[in-house]
């Protein structure tokens, strides 16, 4: 079998080496960036300004989950989910900084709790549906935000990245949606 | 060989996608830009606090990059744009494109969805209702 497969691998090298030139050069006319010419750039790259500005949103669904846990509105049962959604805000925050990094930017950083609580009109939050309407509203939100944000990434990387990103908005919208009893969306397409 | 040769260009042809023309002079629903300012622009925009992106309050017909407290990327804050409808248009299309260097790379694809919500901006309920009365 391994030598059936080196043999395939072989024959797909063979079929590469007589295309690649010309691949690129049709990459090449059309202004396609190899992942290399982001390093070249001295400022900050357009990829890094765009993945600070996620690290920016991420920031503000970890404070706007840390709010909520604090306020006192919500039962055990969706406190854990709280908990846990705004864990994966963390994760997603953490790549993102790691991919700014890999391309030479500095990471944007979080600012004050108090800040986002008044930015996001907080002090109005009165019961557990409010919560849930404020999270449900922000997480369908970054959904749609990252799904718009990939035509302008540069990189394939972050194209990838942005929209697995996306689903994961998009599972704690739909689960969200799910709490509240909001009724599912009869058109597909649903966000984008 | 030969398919991998004829792929080629079919690659090409599909990624030189022509840009959407500018459609400004579309009619556009206010009311349906208020839903679809919240779903697609919520995430980083309010009307009146600076969150990832500035605040809103009467932008149109402002000039780019001047909301006080809101740290704008050198890009914006040089690109000389004033917010008529139909920069607006374009910025929406392809921020990148019009500010290169933007921190903003949300894109509408829709050109109706871009003139529904530029109606909404543009509506006397978001057009500078709390804008200091001496200001400008
Ligand atoms: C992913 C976050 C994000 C989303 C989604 C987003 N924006 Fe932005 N927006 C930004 C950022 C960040 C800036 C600041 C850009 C800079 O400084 O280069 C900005 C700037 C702007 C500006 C310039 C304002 C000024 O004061 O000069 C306008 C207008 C604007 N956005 C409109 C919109 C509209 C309308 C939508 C929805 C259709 C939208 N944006 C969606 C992040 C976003």
């Amino acid at each position: 079998m391994t030598d059936q497969m080196r043999f395939i691998d072989r024959r797909a090298a063979l079929a590469l080496g007589t295309s690649t030139l010309s691949a690129a050069g049709v990459l090449a006319v059309l202004g396609v960036a190899t992942p290399r010419s982001a390093f070249a750039a001295g400022a900050p790259t357009q990829d890094v300004q765009l993945l600070n500005a996620a690290i920016a949103l991420e920031h503000e669904g970890i404070a706007a989950y840390q709010i909520a846990a604090e306020s006192g509105l919500l039962t055990p049962d969706v406190l854990k989910i709280g908990i846990t959604f705004q864990g994966h805000h963390k994760q997603h925050r953490d790549d993102l900084a790691s991919a700014v990094r890999r391309l030479g930017g500095q990471p944007v950083a979080a600012k004050a709790l108090s800040a986002y609580a008044t930015d996001l009109g907080a002090g109005s939050l009165k019961d557990q549906t409010g919560v849930l309407k404020l999270a449900l509203k922000l997480e369908r939100g970054a959904a749609n935000a990252y799904l718009g944000l990939i035509p302008s990434l540069d990189q394939t990387d972050f194209h990838v990245l942005a929209a697995r990103m996306a689903g994961d908005e998009a599972f704690h919208a739909a689960t969200l949606g799910n709490a509240l009893g909001e009724a599912i969306p009869q058109k597909a397409l649903i966000f984008g | 060989m030969t398919p991998l040769r004829f792929a080629i260009p079919a690659v090409a042809a599909v990624l030189m996608v022509c840009p959407p023309a500018a459609a400004a002079s579309l009619p556009g629903d206010p009311q349906r830009g208020a839903s679809l300012y919240e779903t697609r622009c919520g995430a980083c925009h309010s009307l009146d606090a600076n969150r990832i992106g500035p605040s809103h309050r009467g932008v149109v017909g402002r000039r780019a990059g001047v909301v006080p407290g809101f740290a704008y990327t050198q890009a914006l804050k040089a690109s000389g744009l004033v917010w008529t409808p139909s920069n607006l248009d374009r910025w929406l299309t392809a921020p990148t494109s019009l500010a290169k260097g933007t921190a903003m790379g949300f894109r509408m694809p829709a050109a109706q969805d871009r003139a529904d919500v530029i109606a909404y901006l543009a509506s006397p309920a978001v057009a500078g209702a709390k804008r200091p009365a001496a200001g400008r």
